[in-house]
């Protein structure tokens, strides 16, 4: 594996300029301040109940993520070409789920086999034909994004469907502005604060025809037990929205009610926070207590709007995920400004045994998986656990991406033994509505506390940093 | 607002002033018990603090007798009991945070506070200091969380549904200790002196904090009539079913004026608030002490159930 590139010192160890003043300063600031900061930082953190919940540890229902007080920083020309290339991704998005759910034509002229999209558990036969305002489908797309070099950019993952992650984006630039104000009075930080303006003005704009000028927006949650319960009361309060979960929603003669103190409300746009499987049990999984019985028929009626909309899974599997730049080029006839990470699909012979062989250097991936789990890391592996990949790799490839272990940048981070470089990635949050696509700059930048560890996952020991884009 | 904020945000109120309310039971039931026979008779206090705190049928299917011991691990620590000062404030914790953008942050960082102390007890105390610490430290705790949102909330329609919740809870508490104890009230106990009622007496007025305020309305020693009297008719005593029955009407009031609608709670409360004030404490006595209360916990019940139906669902 080749040598990270660090983001503050690149691979020859020069200083790259967005990093300068921050070099500067660390230079002079005594080690127990920075210390300090961070407890305090804690204390905040806390103190606000940021916590998330993480699957299968019964104990630990409500943990903290670690934060990270230095800050990523990005220079105005490098947001410049992520803003593009993000925009242009979305976009090419959109025109593909529309595509798959009427006329088809990229699987007639044979760039996405057919079969990966009609035997995907996560195609929606509802949606077939199905007309959505403004034949937009990912309002709130989640990119991730992860560094090489100096120039190259890969997306990793695209997440069409709920990505979360935004309010940690959020609280983390509040607790740095309250920690550190003489760092940012040294630099020129683009804002992001306006996240939740620009996310409520393009649910509006996506109000179906029937809503008045002033449309009702909810949020859907699945409830307090959700891992990002906070997340959802956090946008729901910053947006001045109401909360709600299923049983506060009905459905009555196709329109969508909310049980108020008042009486029945009526529901225009609903950002829902809620797996297709669990929206609506008379549609989807019958046994979901989660859901609203009806909505779908609400939704098809047109008289409400989700976002996302119901389907967009086969956006963001993994498999799908190697035909992106070909889909760009498709339906944009654009090259694609961010590059894939090169992708092996198991589900094809050739790639299948090219991974075999090749196990121990390269990373597997579940192509539903998410969250860091059912992964592996070749390198990182002993013996047992890559012979228990092999297995099941050969007895369910089509299960299965495999891509080369990616030497992920580095930022500087504040561990145990002092600022040390930590590998990180990057999630911006891309915002589609009937006007135009909005992005705040930057996103929210993971890193993985853990020595070597290229696993940024919250649920695996990964921490988050706050991500700087600066003005010119 | 959402019915089922207002709902969580009137429970969450409601759990904390049972919380409360039970330390003060089990404080004075612990100053009771611990008093020599001669001043308090053979009754079983820990019998009478579980009929107060209203679950005797529960309790008597977990436990054979009621002691020092079984009372207080089922009143405050027992997950079975659903009552039980645990479970009120882990159930108030659990509300709170399915409302946390309707609560303030002082009125967060109350309840998250007792929820995150609350470990720190463990199954139960293992002496009776720490005992009377973890009682202190539960009545101090709600009164931390009742006055954040005093002074935090808006007047708005969340802060009455939340102050509906802490009165209809109080009245209720209140009615209980009347129910249990209306025996000692009665006139024909008239025994002036007697050590043993005094401390039964006294002990009424503390549960509900109220023997220093009984001394500055009535400016002489205890008397049961009295005791009634101040808990039932006397608006300016904060406990009493009339004081209550003010704030209720109050909030109710608020809550129709704001949506532009009276209902059934509106007229339901004002017909109980009514009743208390054209009663008098003869009339009272007369009619039966035992009956007015029983039919007053009826009535508030019936508020509850009109409330739930109006607003809440």
């Amino acid at each position: 594996m080749a040598v990270a590139f660090d983001e503050m010192k690149g691979t020859d160890g020069a200083l790259r300029p967005a990093y300068a003043e921050l070099h500067r300063w660390l230079a002079d600031v005594p080690p127990d301040v920075l210390d300090h900061r961070r407890r305090e930082a804690e204390v905040l953190f806390r103190r606000i109940g940021i916590t998330f919940a993480v699957y299968g540890e019964a104990d630990a229902q409500e943990r903290l993520i670690p934060f990270d007080v230095l800050p990523r920083i990005l220079s105005a020309a490098e947001w410049d070409i992520l803003r593009a290339g993000l925009e242009q991704r979305v976009r090419a998005i959109n025109l593909y789920i529309h595509d798959v759910y009427h006329r088809r034509e990229i699987l007639k002229a044979g760039v996405v086999p057919e079969e990966l999209v009609f035997q995907n558990p996560v195609f929606r036969p509802e949606m077939n034909g199905q007309k959505v305002p403004h034949d937009i489908y990912v309002h709130i797309g989640g990119i991730d994004i992860v560094r090489v070099d100096a120039e190259t950019f890969y997306v990793l993952e695209d997440n069409a469907r709920t990505p979360s992650g935004v309010s940690y984006m959020l609280e983390n630039r509040e607790i740095m502005l309250r920690l550190f104000p003489e760092l940012f009075a040294r630099h020129r930080v683009a804002p992001v604060e306006n996240y939740p303006d620009e996310l409520l003005a393009t649910l509006d704009s996506v109000a179906p025809a029937t809503a008045s000028a002033d449309p009702t927006v909810v949020l859907l949650t699945p409830g307090v037990y959700n891992s990002a319960y906070y997340e959802h009361s956090f946008l729901a309060d910053k947006l001045g929205i109401e909360l709600v979960e299923g049983r506060d929603l009905f459905v009555k003669d196709e329109i969508v009610f909310m049980r108020t103190t008042q009486g029945p409300k009526r529901v225009d746009v609903i950002y829902r926070r809620i797996d297709d499987d669990f929206l609506d049990p008379l549609a989807f999984r019958p046994d979901s207590a989660l859901g609203v019985p009806g909505l779908m028929s609400a939704y098809q009626a047109g008289n409400v709007t989700l976002a996302n909309a119901v389907g967009t899974g086969i956006a963001d599997d993994k498999a799908v995920y190697s035909y992106m730049p070909a889909i760009v080029k498709f339906y944009l006839g654009e090259e694609p400004i961010l590059k894939n990470v090169p992708t092996w699909r198991c589900r094809e012979e050739q790639h299948l045994s090219y991974v075999l062989d090749r196990l121990e250097e390269l990373v597997v991936k579940e192509v539903h998986g998410s969250g860091g789990y059912g992964m592996l890391v070749g390198p990182k592996a002993d013996k047992t656990t890559l012979a228990g990949f092999r297995a099941k790799l050969k007895s369910n490839p089509r299960n299965f991406i495999a891509q080369p272990t990616l030497a992920l940048s580095t930022c500087p981070t504040c561990v145990e033994e002092g600022v040390a470089p930590r590998h990180v990635d990057l999630r911006p949050f891309v915002l589609t509505g009937r006007d135009r696509i909005r992005i705040v700059p930057g996103g929210l930048t993971r890193v993985a506390l853990k020595k070597g560890s290229l696993v940024v996952n919250s649920s695996q020991g990964g921490g988050t940093k706050d991500t700087w884009v600066l003005d010119r | 607002m959402l019915s089922r904020t207002a709902d969580n945000l009137y429970w969450l109120a409601r759990y904390v002033e049972r919380a409360e309310y039970l330390a003060r039971i089990l404080e004075v039931t612990q100053r009771l018990a611990t008093l020599p026979l001669a001043y308090v008779g053979s009754s079983n206090e820990w019998e009478s603090a579980v009929a107060t705190a209203g679950c005797a049928h529960a309790f008597a299917a977990t436990y054979p007798e009621a002691n020092e011991e079984t009372v207080t691990d089922f009143l405050c620590f027992s997950t079975s009991n659903p009552s039980s000062i645990r479970n009120c404030f882990e159930i108030a914790r659990t509300n709170a945070r399915a409302v946390r953008t309707a609560l303030t942050v002082e009125m967060w960082d109350a309840i998250n506070g007792i929820w995150l102390e609350l470990k720190r007890f463990g199954n139960g105390p293992t002496s009776r200091e720490e005992f009377a610490r973890f009682l202190r430290w539960v009545q101090e705790g709600s009164l931390r969380f009742d006055g954040s949102a005093y002074r935090t909330m808006l007047r708005n329609d969340a802060y009455w549904f939340s102050r509906l919740g802490v009165y209809l809870e109080r009245a209720d508490n209140t009615a209980r200790i009347l129910d249990v104890k209306y025996h000692l009230l009665l006139p024909a106990n008239e025994r002036v002196g007697g050590p043993l009622d005094y401390f039964q007496w006294s002990a009424i007025l503390r549960s509900v904090s109220a023997l220093t305020a009984y001394h500055w309305v009535y400016r002489e020693s205890v008397k049961p009539w009295l005791i009634a009297d101040l808990l039932i008719l006397r608006d300016e005593m904060p406990r009493s079913l009339a004081s209550c029955y003010e704030n209720l009407v109050l909030c109710l009031d608020h809550i129709a004026r704001a949506y532009g609608r009276q209902g059934t709670a509106q007229r339901q409360a004002r017909a109980v608030r009514a009743r208390i004030e054209n009663s008098r404490m003869e009339e009272i006595f007369q009619h039966g002490l035992h009956e007015f209360i029983g039919e007053f916990i009826g009535d508030n019940n019936r508020l509850g159930a009109a409330i739930t139906e109006q607003y809440l669902m």
